[in-house]
């Protein structure tokens, strides 16, 4: 059953072919095997999953209808699940148990879904390569000396090497969208309020947004009929109906529009990756779909701007984990003020104290004008390039990441990896719907295609993203890692 | 933008960070780097521009001012490193 889509499990389930114990018992005992090797897990919950398997069996015999029930899933580390660790990647919250299921797990669990663990992320979903992770880095299941992505890598990773049917992530600039290129995968970041971020551990709240990684955009799309909808526990989530996201995804690509931006296709891009994206819009012109190149003129300004909103928002959302309530404390404080330094200090790893610092400075008395108000006025430029686009194209397309995936190690300097998400972090800022499927590769490690639309065009997207796997297997190539000794 | 010692000092103690002398010199140079990508932004006028904070404009719900929640304060404190009596216990503060 390797390499199987929810799509096709969900079949199996019904038809009785294989039931959720069985499935859930073939992932646990792959986790088992590969997991030391891959380290995409912090913790597997063995126990609870079978007990889960059990009753999306009795559920399955009963007729149920959700065709994620009986489905093995990972969480990534950031949503927070009732009695089971949430620790976020940090020290801080290295023994963390919620008291309360985030509202996206509680909707999984509603539709009968199987909770096999919780992924490794980068620390507070602060990195592009999952190095920053208090619980050690990801490796990229295509080759294990290099990183998976970042922040959602234990999602992708998992998901990639199949150790999960499905997975959950976080994207804040690009977290879903550039692991899932890395890996080969298919990753999805709706709408900015499209699901709700209850019980999603804050990094920057007016960014931040869930969203699937899985196999093809029909699983997304799955995913998307579970997780989308207004939460009153969210008062970002927007209220707004929830469509059927697997309703259109047959619809023919006749007279689609696609918008290819200069701006992504300029120096920096490696020459594979930009062939490899190119081949795929061939292959969308043979679809039906006609080609316009367009300018997104302040694309170059969105890393900036990033880097002023996210570790701004970031400095006020952390500042929550001072060792009183809970999380980490650090040993005999002699005062409050040394308590909240060292438990700070100890429980934050570098790249997170370094966010803190740079978002502090950006908020602190007098620089207000010249960082945060500047950054969203640019914001407001930047959501206008892709408004001015959406007049002319339905969607845009283009590299995810500037390359495959790089060397554990490669990127130490903080501002090189920064860099990594300069075609995913404006879709961000602008809130806008984007998604990265698999599009070919380069030197045998996987390149992802980038698509983004306008707002709450989600089902759109995920059609156009499903043509273009009818028309390819790129998505269905799997790592050989999955079919070493014993991993079938 | 180069950072000096001493204001990274500040934002530390703003932050409630403790940043270690021996690499005081090191968070200074990598901060004052981002500070350099970040001002890139301060090329570009902007003076007639509205700031957008949310992505797409919205303003912030509101619900009715109900009790919602149910008390679990003993299931909420479980987490925390001491508590006792029902109250969160902390290094004295008052002498």
């Amino acid at each position: 059953m390797t390499g199987k889509t929810i799509a096709e499990l969900s079949r199996s389930l019904r038809t009785g072919e294989t039931s959720s114990v069985e499935l859930t018992r073939h992932y646990l005992d792959r986790i088992k095997r590969v997991n030391s090797d891959l380290n995409a897990y912090i913790t597997v919950c063995e126990e609870q999953a079978l007990a889960q398997a059990e009753a999306a069996d009795k559920r399955l015999a009963g007729g149920e209808s959700s065709p994620v029930c009986g489905i093995p899933l990972a969480h990534k580390d950031i949503f927070c699940t009732r009695g089971i660790t949430t620790t976020c990647g940090s020290r801080m919250l290295a023994n963390f148990v919620s008291p309360y299921d985030a509202t996206v797990v509680e909707k999984f669990n509603a539709a009968g879904a199987v909770t096999l663990g919780k992924t490794n992320m980068d620390e507070f979903a602060m990195g592009s390569s999952n190095e920053t992770s208090y619980f050690g880095p990801v490796k990229n299941p295509w080759d294990i000396k290099r990183v998976p992505g970042g922040s959602s890598g234990g999602s992708a990773a998992a998901v990639a090497a199949d150790l999960c049917v499905m997975a959950t992530g976080t994207d804040t600039g690009g977290s879903i969208r550039q692991p899932a290129a890395f890996c080969g995968i298919t990753g999805f970041k709706p709408s900015y309020g499209r699901i709700s971020r209850f019980g999603m551990i804050a990094f920057a709240s007016s960014l931040d947004q869930a969203g699937p990684i899985c196999k093809s955009a029909e699983d997304a799309a799955i995913m998307m009929n579970v997780m989308a909808g207004l939460d009153p526990r969210d008062s970002t989530s927007v209220d707004l109906a929830v469509p059927d996201y697997t309703a259109d995804l047959e619809q023919p690509l006749d007279g689609l529009r696609i918008g290819i931006p200069r701006q992504h296709f300029a120096a920096g891009l490696n020459a594979d990756v930009e062939q490899a994206i190119r081949d795929g819009l061939q292959e969308f012109e043979k679809l039906g779909a006609s080609l316009i190149d367009i300018d997104l003129p302040n694309n170059h300004l969105s890393v900036s701007a990033y880097y002023v909103v996210a570790p701004a928002e970031a400095s006020a959302n952390l500042s929550r984990y001072d060792g009183v309530r809970y999380g980490y404390r650090c040993e005999n404080p002699v005062d409050l003020d040394d308590m909240y330094k060292r438990t700070r200090s100890e429980g934050f790893g570098d790249e997170v104290k370094r966010r803190i610092l740079v978002g502090t400075y950006a908020l602190s008395a007098g620089f207000y004008d010249a960082y945060y108000r500047k950054a969203q006025q640019i914001r407001r430029l930047i959501k206008q390039d892709f408004l001015n686009a959406f007049e002319q194209v339905d969607v845009i397309v283009g590299p995810t990441s500037p390359h495959a995936a790089f060397e554990l190690g490669a990127k130490s300097d903080p501002v090189a990896m920064y860099l990594e998400d300069i075609y995913t972090i404006a879709v961000n800022l602008a809130g806008l719907p984007g998604i990265s499927i698999p599009a070919g590769f380069s030197k045998g490690l996987p390149v992802g295609m980038h698509m983004v639309a306008g707002d709450f065009q989600e089902a759109r997207l995920l059609n156009v993203a499903h043509k273009f796997q009818r028309a390819t297997d790129w998505h269905l190539r799997h790592p050989e890692f999955n079919s070493g000794e014993g991993l079938s | 933008m180069a950072l000096e010692r001493s204001e990274v000092e500040k934002i530390a103690q703003l932050a409630r960070l403790h940043v270690d002398d021996g690499e005081a010199e090191e968070v200074a140079q990598r901060i004052s780097d981002i500070l350099d990508l970040i001002d890139k932004m301060q090329a570009i006028d902007t003076e007639s521009i509205e700031p957008l904070s949310h992505p797409l404009d919205a303003v912030q719900r509101l619900r009715p001012d109900s009790v919602t929640e149910t008390d679990r304060r003993d299931e909420l404190q479980r987490s925390a490193p001491t508590c006792e009596a029902g109250l969160f216990l902390v290094p004295k503060v008052i002498e």
